[in-house]
């Protein structure tokens, strides 16, 4: 196997019913880099990434995720690998019932990595402040905005030190300034931790700051594929109809 | 039980009746995919128990919500049973009050309204409020996480959701409703006192003796054990009905109404069954 392969997409199809998502996508994450993954509204971003985390079962093709096939993992084998994967969900997910602190706590404590509450709680700070949100430790979910949330999850995606994180639009719902924050942030951690990511994202400025390459997904396939510069310049009307608007506004 | 065998002899049969392109009627074909429906229901039903008897005896056990739960579940739940409880024991003894008094066997009023309280109404009314209360709360909590993705959060922070949300409430319901059923039967008894002074002046010791002392072995124990499997029946239903929620929020109300509606049902047939078995030993 490739070392600096870390995660393999080998074919993938998925649907559910009659409807299919994802009709056959394969793709490489390499060591250390940023892929950002684009595409329209309901293309099947969000059910690619939890089928690498075995979130939802492929129904044909194969993933291997640090050399490891994931759909022939057992539970303990899969909970181990799932400590090296940082999961962002669109949604948030925040545990409702738990305090931000207990949220945080909660991945730290399950994936017994041994340390002393000092070091959980430590943790925890520099998670927050990562996100710009040190005084929210006790606070419910119920009592943050939307946008607070978002940086909360991501706080707490990013508290145990993956190795791999899967961003699930790190930046809707963010204000412009906040946004920037947090794809200086998704930077920050790839060069602190030497973390591979994947940044599913609509947001294009994230895309620019973020991306090593990027990929396009459309109708359940992968439509192009490349560096920035290539996205920029393609005359697709698809591509460019993710692109030119803020072109305009630059130009 | 009957309907299932013949229907799944059936449809091979309907299967080639399709190769032969006979029409099946609309009606036909819904009622098959609803016995189908239910099947897998059933299935997938008995699949969910085995694996909360797999998580609970693996290890880490989630004391902290574990206690959590059996506060929530015992202590939130006092009120309500407490005044059924006492309520149950008042109505109970106004009405068989003048039946007794025809027959002039008042004295047996305490032993007869503590015995049918400890068998059979304290059990089953307190099972189904609690099914009320506790299965719609889990269905609907649950059912919320799921709709939410905290469930899958769960999952992938490599924390197992079957040992920490479902083993503990399972256990926790197992545990407190059988002890809240005691204590309404308690309060039923103190109940019935209260109703047997408003025509009559009986003092507490004595009533209470006299009721104790009609209570045997044979009344409290297979009622006690049914209350454990009720207790049980009411988490796991509740559970399961939160854990499998669909999508949307309005899976969080569906949840949450047939969790009630499930362990409702169940909680009536396991006591017939119970019924059944008592009588014969
Ligand atoms: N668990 C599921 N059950 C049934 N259908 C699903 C499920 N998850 C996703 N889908 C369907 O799959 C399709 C793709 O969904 P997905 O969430 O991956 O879109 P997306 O690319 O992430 O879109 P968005 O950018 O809006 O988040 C949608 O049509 C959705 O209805
Ligand atoms: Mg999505």
């Amino acid at each position: 196997m490739n070392e600096s392969q870390i995660i393999e997409v080998k074919n993938l199809k998925k649907g559910f019913g009659l409807q299919k998502v994802i009709n056959n996508v394969s793709l490489k994450l390499f060591k250390g880099e940023n892929l950002v993954v684009l595409g329209k509204s309901g293309s099947g971003k969000s059910v690619l990434i939890k089928c690498i985390v075995r979130l939802l079962t492929p129904d044909e093709g194969e993933i291997n995720v640090l050399g490891e096939n994931m759909g022939s993992l057992n539970r303990d084998a899969l909970g181990e690998m799932r400590k090296k994967i940082g999961f962002l969900f669109q949604s948030g997910a925040l545990y409702d019932s738990m305090t931000v602190k207990e949220n945080l706590e909660f991945p730290l404590r399950r994936m017994k990595m041994n340390l002393t509450s000092k070091e959980t709680d430590r943790k925890i700070e520099e998670a927050l402040e990562n996100v710009g949100l040190s005084d929210a430790l006790y606070k419910m979910p119920s009592q943050l905005s939307g946008g607070m949330r978002k940086r909360i999850s991501l706080a707490r995606t990013i508290v145990a030190d993956p190795l791999i994180i899967l961003y699930d639009e790190p930046t809707t719902g963010l204000d412009p300034a906040t946004s920037d924050e947090i794809s200086v942030l998704i930077n920050d951690i790839q060069k602190k931790y030497k973390t591979s990511s994947m940044i599913i994202t609509h947001d294009i400025e994230c895309a620019r700051a973020t991306a090593n390459r990027l990929i396009m997904l459309h109708e359940g396939e992968i439509y192009m594929e490349g560096d920035l510069e290539k996205f920029e310049k393609s005359p697709d009307p698809l591509i460019e109809s993710f692109f030119k608007n803020n072109n305009n506004k630059i130009n | 039980m009957k309907k299932i065998t013949p229907v799944l002899k059936v449809a091979p049969i309907i299967r080639n009746v399709k190769k032969q392109t006979i029409v099946i009627s609309e009606k036909t074909l819904e009622k098959s995919r609803y016995i189908n429906n239910y099947m897998s229901e059933t299935a997938s039903f008995f699949l969910f128990i085995s694996r909360i008897i797999k998580a609970t005896f693996s290890r880490d056990f989630e004391f902290r919500e574990f206690f959590r739960q059996c506060f929530q579940i015992g202590y939130k739940s006092l009120p309500l049973i407490s005044i059924t409880g006492f309520i149950v024991g008042l109505v109970l003894t106004i009405q068989s009050r003048p039946t007794l008094v025809n027959f002039g066997a008042v004295s047996m009023l305490p032993g007869m309204v503590a015995v049918s309280l400890i068998r059979e109404m304290g059990p089953v009314i307190i099972a189904l409020i609690c099914a009320g209360k506790i299965g719609s709360g889990m269905g609907a909590e649950l059912g919320s996480m799921k709709v939410t993705e905290q469930i899958d959060a769960m999952e992938v922070s490599s924390a197992n959701p079957m040992r920490f949300l479902v083993v503990t409430r399972v256990l926790a319901a197992t545990l407190m409703i059988p002890l809240l059923v005691l204590y309404a039967d308690l309060l039923g008894i103190l109940g019935s006192w209260a109703g047997a002074n408003i025509k009559g002046d009986v003092s507490f010791s004595l009533f209470f003796s006299q009721a104790f002392s009609q209570i045997k072995y044979i009344d409290f124990l297979p009622a006690f054990v049914k209350t454990i499997l009720f207790g049980a029946v009411i988490g796991i239903v509740g559970c399961y009905k939160g854990f499998t929620a669909g999508r949307g929020t309005e899976s969080v109300g569906i949840a949450a109404n047939s969790a009630v509606v499930l362990s409702s049902l169940l909680v009536i047939v396991l006591d017939l069954i119970a019924a059944q078995i008592t009588d014969m030993i």
